[in-house]
């Protein structure tokens, strides 16, 4: 047993302690956005979510240690096999599922659900992570750049391809641990800038407002760079790449997304044109977080969640049951509570000397991140309704249960860390 | 290098912490808005309407009652499978008026209630209350609306209907909302404050499909409808009742004061209206009917109209000239119509002279062309014209003292000042002109610029018969919350003339009973009336029949004024229904009513 001794001495307790505040704080809430002054029932009934949630803490606790006990270097080992089988289980699931609010990610075996999209996360983060630990890996060569694109593009669009555009939209935050491995930063400030480009075509009303400030700023860039021809030539295809994209949003965003996509980005960006259809989650969401005041209403004691104004309370919309009865205080706590245990992650992941424990700390971290910036975002009005979930917090045995995953096998990699250096 | 990225990642992670933190800080602490916009998401205010204090004849008997009437109101997402051919034909109305109304509803709101249908009458809501339960989403709130016991009253009572946008407009407490009753006029008007109650409003909490959730905060904010106060009007309803019926189908007024406390017994504007008509359903297809009329039975002649007073006036003028000094009660005249016409030559041969009490018994126009003259010109400045200034403005003082040439003060809305000339009024009319008691004379008898409106009249008779002063006349003899009268009308008001003149003016209003020329018609048999004939030139239409009087002459119950419009001389219709009055108030049932069916046959050439 001297192994096991030693791996609770040398496994991250800051962690699961964060992981734990996280979790037990998020079932209490669940309980509050299911609760039902007509119908008390008990914490622990299974008839409610906050119920069923408790179980799915309980298998995650059992997750968590089978980890643990497992050979560290299997996932190393595994990391292809395991992100093939999710593959195929995305492709199982849109052959098989049935449709669930528009989309089909649903696997059900009896009574038993999971979503496999949920899985494909960790499975594509070990796998990236054995592919960019490989000993003859270099950035920015074609070749690798490929494998990279298919290991994290090949399960980005089963996932659109069933629907669920939102879960598909985390798989962009490996770029950002690519770029930690000193990957250029040109896509990411590309990505920034085209995100920007399409805000803007959906918000600027006259065409004018957006070519002339280019051109303003295309022929500042020729004068400067009057003598150097390449640069002219570079800057010009520049600006109308620039006016050709902006042109191109209008039929993309028609084209592409569907309308309720549509309209959850158009009510994004005025949320009052539609307070009773599109824009009502998000009305009803500000104004449950708005009117929690600085330390809320009190526990079981919003009226917004408790009289159903919030949809999806428990799941996607948990944060505004936190905004509602705990107020400014209690939404800063959950604030708090993520961003140490981001920094945690990335610490972690920093002081790993082998590449794939470091790569898959990054990729971690930045998952999380991901949930955590856009879930939040949608529920105060800064992202458009995006259905992901609050990790550890929302409702799911699939999601919780898949964060554990998530984060117990980097603490599994970071407790032999000493070991992997012996080698 | 690449170390230093990871304090890039870092970065990120601060910077989406510390933006959400600001964000957050400025959504739950700094806008209150969302605070708002989460209790108006939750909580619907549920009015229970007061009962509206009733008002009650001086002898307790119910003059104005409520109603129950029902609005039907909607909640739009509730309607689910209902009959609507059924439905429309239980409440009776079309099915495009179905649709338009749910329509409108649903414009408001899908999940709060609006208001379908106003003022269901409780016969037509037993039609359908029983099968309600078919039809889900609609619902009855009951509230009332006035009943009148007796068709009485009309324009003293008022009536009460929806507040209009001016009226809501001007209420800056905000006590109405849109929708309610107010009154609009005559007492339900101008008790409107003790009448209304207090609105009660429960907060019901309400999930977003509308289903009712419980007292918002327990019911701490919760109010129960305060019932308004309940009023005793002075009325005597059997008066009123005789009265009216006295003067239908004539036009005029009639206002009886018991003049100990100044409470109006009976006062008639005639023509009238129904008051049950101005209540419910059909209000404003009612209203516009009486509106139309001719008429004009919305027109509360007793505070509105204003008339010459004609010969009643002479009693006022020789209070004044005897006070003054300028004559007294054994001061003779010349009855000398060169001066001014006078048409009671029969008893009363030209070239006479009389004394005070005569000249009224006899109404005699040239003896009160002399006092006038003897008030006005006092010779204290050389001028003919400065000195009729003088005398004029010091007669108006006087006169002003007796309530005329001002609104009284009654608690009705709307009355009339009527006019007294002064010095000021006749150079306005002559434009700069000089002008001296020559041009002015004829205001001595009564006419002239004189104006005086009916409840004047009465009030004056009621100071003649209390010798001396008067308690402003007033409809309302007990509030409920005090049981007193508003505190003005407790209040003695003095004319500033010695009671030994008033004494002299019973004496000769005595006489014109006792032996005047035709007043014989209010002459009763036990009881001594004191009172005065008026014939008010109309030209070129009938003359206004007038007359004043008050009864017993000692320790006198009441006091009246009739006015009855182009009936002929005062002495006929007036002084008859004078008589009447009189009598059936003192009398109650042993009253023999002699002249009834004379004044109710109308005809009085």
């Amino acid at each position: 047993m001297r192994r096991s001794d030693g791996l609770i001495n040398q496994l991250d307790w800051m962690t699961i302690i964060l992981y734990g505040l996280l979790v037990i704080f998020g079932v209490i809430n669940i309980y509050a956005a299911v609760f039902d002054v007509d119908s008390t029932s008990s914490f622990f009934s299974l008839s409610h979510n906050a119920g069923k949630q408790m179980l799915f803490i309980g298998i995650a606790i059992i997750v968590a240690i089978v980890i643990l006990s497992l050979d560290y270097k299997i996932f190393d080992t595994l990391a292809y096999p395991i992100w093939l089988v999710f593959i195929i289980l995305l492709v199982v699931v849109m052959i098989f599922a049935r449709e669930v609010n528009g989309a089909k990610s649903w696997l059900e075996i009896g009574s038993f659900r999971f979503q496999p999209s949920e899985f494909t996360k960790f499975a594509t983060a070990l796998a990236l992570a054995k592919y960019v630990s490989k000993p003859n890996f270099k950035i920015g060569r074609l070749k690798d750049m490929f494998y990279l694109a298919l290991i994290i593009g090949t399960p980005a669009i089963l996932i659109i391809a069933q629907g669920d555009a939102g879960t598909a939209l985390v798989f962009s935050m490996f770029v950002l641990v690519l770029f930690r491995e000193g990957m250029s930063p040109i896509p990411l400030v590309l990505g920034v800038v085209s995100a920007i480009i399409f805000l803007l075509a959906l918000l600027v009303e006259n065409d004018l407002y957006f070519w002339s400030p280019v051109a303003v700023i295309v022929g500042l860039g020729i004068y400067f760079n009057r003598k150097n021809i390449k640069r002219i030539i570079l800057i010009t295809a520049i600006g109308f790449a620039v006016i050709g994209m902006y042109h191109s949003v209008g039929y993309a965003f028609e084209s592409l997304l569907k309308p309720h996509q549509q309209n959850r980005i158009l009510v994004l960006l005025n949320p009052n044109a539609d307070p009773l259809g599109a824009g009502w989650n998000v009305t009803q969401s500000k104004i449950a977080i708005g009117s929690g005041g600085l330390s809320g209403k009190g526990y079981l004691k919003g009226t917004q969640t408790k009289f159903d104004f919030v949809p999806e309370q428990s799941t996607d919309f948990i944060f505004c049951t936190i905004g509602e009865e705990q107020g400014w205080l209690g939404s800063m706590i959950v604030i708090i509570l993520f961003t140490a245990l981001l920094l945690r992650i990335t610490q972690i992941a920093e002081r790993q000397k082998w590449r794939f424990a470091r790569v898959y700390g990054y990729s971690v971290a930045t998952i999380l991140f991901f949930h955590f910036t856009v879930n939040i975002g949608m529920t105060i009005g800064l992202f458009p309704v995006i259905g992901i979930p609050l990790p550890f917090f929302s409702y799911g045995g699939s999601s919780l249960i898949s964060f554990t995953i998530l984060v117990f096998i980097l603490l599994a990699l970071d407790a032999n860390r000493m070991q992997r250096l012996a080698h | 290098m690449n170390k230093s990225r990871g304090y890039i990642i870092q970065g990120i992670f601060v910077v989406v912490a510390i933006l959400f933190s600001i964000r957050l800080f400025s959504l739950q602490v700094l806008d209150d808005s969302y605070k708002t916009a989460a209790d108006n998401n939750i909580i619907q205010a549920e009015i229970e309407y007061p009962f509206r204090g009733l008002i009650y004849d001086r002898n307790g008997e119910i003059l104005v009652a409520n109603k129950a009437i029902f609005d039907l109101l909607v909640i739009p997402t509730q309607i689910k499978n209902i009959d609507t051919l059924r439905f429309c034909n239980l409440v009776g109305i079309s099915v495009e008026e179905f649709e338009t109304k749910v329509k409108k509803a649903k414009a408001y709101s899908y999940v709060k209630t609006s208001l379908f249908l106003k003022q269901i009458s409780l016969e037509e809501f037993s039609k359908f209350e029983d099968h309600l339960d078919e039809f889900p989403g609609f619902v009855l709130q009951p509230r009332t609306t006035r009943s009148y016991t007796y068709p009485i009253l009309a324009n003293a009572l008022g009536y009460i209907s929806e507040i209009s946008q001016y009226e809501l407009d001007r209420d800056t407490v905000n006590y109405y909302h849109s929708g309610d009753y107010i009154g609009k006029s005559g007492l339900e008007s101008n008790y409107e404050t003790y009448l209304r109650g207090l609105r009660g409003k429960q907060f019901k909490i309400r999930n977003v499909r509308g289903v009712e959730k419980g007292k918002f905060k327990d019911g701490k904010f919760d109010t129960l409808a305060v019932p308004g106060f309940s009023i005793t009007s002075t009325i005597d309803r059997t008066l009123q009742e005789y009265a009216e019926k006295l003067m239908k189908g004539k036009s005029g007024s009639i206002v009886a004061i018991e003049p100990s406390t100044g409470e109006i017994l009976s006062i008639v504007s005639a023509p009238s209206y129904e008051p049950g008509l101005l209540s419910g359903k059909d209000f404003s297809k009612n209203f516009n009917t009486i509106k139309q009329d001719t008429l004009k039975p919305l027109f509360n002649r007793p505070l509105m109209a204003a008339y010459r007073p004609g010969s009643i006036f002479k009693i006022v003028q020789a209070l004044v000239a005897m006070q003054e000094g300028v004559i007294t009660p054994y001061t003779r005249f010349k009855c000398n119509t060169n001066l001014i016409g006078c048409h009671n030559g029969a008893s009363h041969p030209f070239g006479t002279s009389e004394k005070l009490v005569g000249a009224i018994k006899n109404s005699c126009n040239p003896f009160f062309y002399q006092v006038m003259r003897k008030m006005v010109v006092q010779h204290v400045e050389e001028s003919a014209y400065k000195d009729a200034k003088i005398g004029l403005d010091k007669w108006n003082g006087y006169v002003r003292n007796f309530g005329f040439g001002a609104p009284l003060g009654i608690d009705l809305p709307g009355e009339k000042g009527g006019l007294i000339p002064d010095s000021k009024y006749y150079d306005r009319a002559y434009g700069g002109r000089e002008w001296k008691f020559s041009n002015i004379y004829s205001i001595a008898i009564g006419e002239g610029e004189n104006l005086v409106v009916p409840i004047q009249m009465a009030n004056f008779t009621a100071t003649v018969a209390n010798r001396g002063y008067y308690y402003k006349p007033h409809l309302v003899k007990a509030i409920s919350n005090t049981g007193n009268p508003l505190p003005i009308y407790t209040k003695k008001n003095y004319t500033g003339v010695d009671s030994a003149y008033f004494e002299v003016a019973v004496e000769a209003m005595a006489e014109v009973i006792k032996s005047g020329t035709g007043q014989w018609r209010a002459k009763l048999k036990d009881i001594e009336v004191c009172g005065k004939t008026g014939t008010v030139q109309n030209d070129p239409n009938p003359d206004h029949s007038v007359f004043i009087a008050f009864a017993p002459r000692d320790n006198p119950k009441i006091a009246i004024s009739v006015y009855v419009e182009n009936a002929g001389q005062g002495a006929r219709a007036a002084a008859a229904i004078s008589g009447l009055l009189i009598e059936k108030y003192l009398k109650k049932d042993s009253a023999t009513l002699y002249f009834e069916p004379y004044v109710l046959k109308g005809d009085f050439e």
